[in-house]
């Protein structure tokens, strides 16, 4: 079954529409690459399926319940985990700590809201398990301000790693690293796929044809082609709109 | 917003207890003046749960603060104490309940002009209707200090210990019960509320909800503060809701630390002293208060509790 499937997504800001009939379904098991020139609403789409804006049209459903509805906070309860283009930390906090409050929300019932957090295991081992999934373990006791950009982004799946979502939307995991770095992440990221439905937006075409099982190209707002990387790859209009302007 | 730890909170049990054995030295104007640092000290206390852990600064905080004092206005006289307590608090969170929800909608900036905009709403309800018992204020009977039916009887020359001590023991409970709750779940949420709430809303926070329990939670605590006193004074004055008097535990706020639980503490103790100390050596009071706050803000970003680290 999908783990999430919208259908026929719309977002229309005033006269503009950033997201125009975009079906699409994840799979659990299953990496599947968002790709496509600036402006073509890869991160409305993103913010659409995560739930900080609304669709004009269109519905999102999680397994077998319709989300469409639901606010940003209710959705990542449900299973949607997701991490920012803009590195979204808590500075002064540790490594470990935002990874901890990060793990708590999957706890935070209201019958369990006074609980002390030194003493609530579970979201301490799940914080722990998240670090050493992304590798920074050895870095838990640093705050969070003190890493580098590239720690600073493998933090950030982290911390959505660690509410356990079964779907993982990651907006632009590689912005701003270097290969050496990227080459980190992209690894990371074949893993998480193996347990995860993984919605991926990501600008270096090296690693999404890399570690994609499906691409998705968007050009203006709509779902230009759709298929697994060679396809793609070999496809006369996505070299036309998108690949072309590139090479 | 940190919470001091073992050695801190020593010394703030030492300073408890000094102020404890102020009857045996000091005379009864000085046991006042004690007094009304305590309370506002427990006022300040609860506003920092929201501009501090939570992020939201609120102008409109003196009106739960108020409610509370008037509750023992408007609750029959002769209650016991432990009923017109609860009361007090009681009201005072059930109007941030109704501020809350509606004011919550907002942040930031828009926030600090709707709260100031409800506050002045419910100052002019006690400044212009019956309900209040008029703009001058009203002289109201002490609740009874009275014990599991026991009455206690307090001599008057008496009074200003037994209410420093009665604040005192209010002072230490309200910060013992905040200090607790940073460093629950709640405790954590808020804080990572103040520093990125729509992180915290991505990670599956309801944050509104969060929000809106600080904001009654503080606002039953204002009121347990203007139930301080209107117990110490036996006079409650709508001027107890004006929005210049939760800008005053903002400033206390400032003084002490934002960045710390027990600065509010600090900065009570610090903006009454100096009150008093500006009176001694002149008429213009408020120019000497003006000057060494703004000195003591611009020396130290974190306030006084920042001397310490």
């Amino acid at each position: 079954m999908n783990a999430l499937e919208a259908e026929g997504l719309t977002r229309r800001f005033g006269g503009l529409t950033a997201v125009a009939d975009v079906s699409l379904s994840l799979a659990l098991g299953e990496l599947h690459a968002v790709i496509g020139p600036n402006g073509a609403g890869k991160s409305t789409l993103v913010n659409l399926l995560a739930g900080e804006l609304r669709p004009s049209a269109g519905r999102i459903r999680l397994g077998a319940e319709d989300i469409t509805a639901w606010p940003v906070f209710r959705r990542a309860r449900a299973g949607i985990g997701r991490s920012f283009q803009r590195t979204n930390l808590l500075r002064e906090a540790t490594v470990f700590e935002n990874a901890r409050l990060a793990a708590q929300a999957a706890v935070f019932a209201p019958r369990r809201w006074l609980r002390a957090a030194a003493r609530d295991a579970e979201p301490i081992e799940r914080a722990g398990l998240a670090l050493d999934r992304v590798g920074l373990a050895a870095r838990a006791a640093l705050p969070a301000g003190s890493l580098s950009h590239g720690e600073m982004r493998l933090l950030e799946i982290a911390m959505a790693l660690a509410t356990r979502p079964a779907v993982l939307l990651l907006d632009e995991p590689l912005a701003g690293l270097g290969p050496e770095e990227g080459e980190r992440v992209a690894a990371l990221l074949r893993g998480l796929a193996r347990d995860h439905a993984v919605l991926l937006v990501e600008h270096d075409m090296d690693v999404v044809f890399a570690v994609a099982d499906v691409l998705t190209v968007m050009v203006d707002g709509r779902v230009l082609e759709r298929g697994p990387p060679s396809a793609i790859r070999a496809s006369a209009a996505v070299r036309d709109a998108y690949l072309g302007h590139a090479a | 917003m940190i919470v001091a730890g073992r050695r801190g909170h020593l010394l703030m049990a030492l300073a408890a207890v000094a102020i404890a054995c102020l009857p045996l030295v000091a005379s009864n104007y000085h046991l006042q003046l004690a007094s009304t640092a305590l309370v506002a000290a427990i006022f300040a206390l609860s506003l920092q749960l929201l501009v501090g852990a939570g992020g939201m600064v609120s102008l409109g905080h003196a009106a739960f603060f108020g409610i509370g004092a008037y509750a023992v206005h408007l609750l029959p006289p002769g209650l016991s104490v432990l009923l017109t307590l609860p009361a007090a608090a009681g009201l005072a969170g059930a109007a941030a309940l109704l501020v809350g929800a509606m004011a919550l909608r907002t942040r930031g900036f828009f926030f600090l002009m709707t709260t100031l905009a409800f506050g002045q709403m419910l100052f002019f309800v006690f400044h212009d209707t019956p309900l209040g018992g008029g703009k001058d204020g009203v002289f109201v009977t002490r609740p009874a200090l009275e014990l599991l039916g026991f009455v206690i009887d307090v001599p008057r020359r008496d009074r200003p210990a037994m209410l420093l001590w009665l604040n005192l023991g209010l002072l230490v409970a309200v910060y013992a019960l905040l200090a607790a709750l940073m460093g629950t779940l709640f405790g954590h949420a808020l804080r990572g509320i103040r520093a990125n709430e729509d992180r915290m809303r991505a990670l599956g926070y309801d944050t509104g909800r969060i929000k809106l329990v600080a904001f009654v939670l503080a606002g039953a605590l204002a009121g347990i503060a203007g139930h301080a006193q209107a117990m110490a004074d036996a006079f409650v004055n709508p001027e107890m809701l004006a929005w210049h008097h939760g800008a005053e535990a903002l400033l206390m706020i400032l003084l002490g630390g934002l960045g710390a639980l027990h600065g509010p503490i600090l900065g009570a103790f610090a903006f009454v002293g100096l009150g008093e100390a500006s009176t001694l050596i002149t008429e213009r009071q408020r120019l000497v208060e003006g000057l060494v706050i703004l000195a003591v803000v611009l020396a130290l970003p974190r306030g006084l509790a920042g001397l310490g680290r």
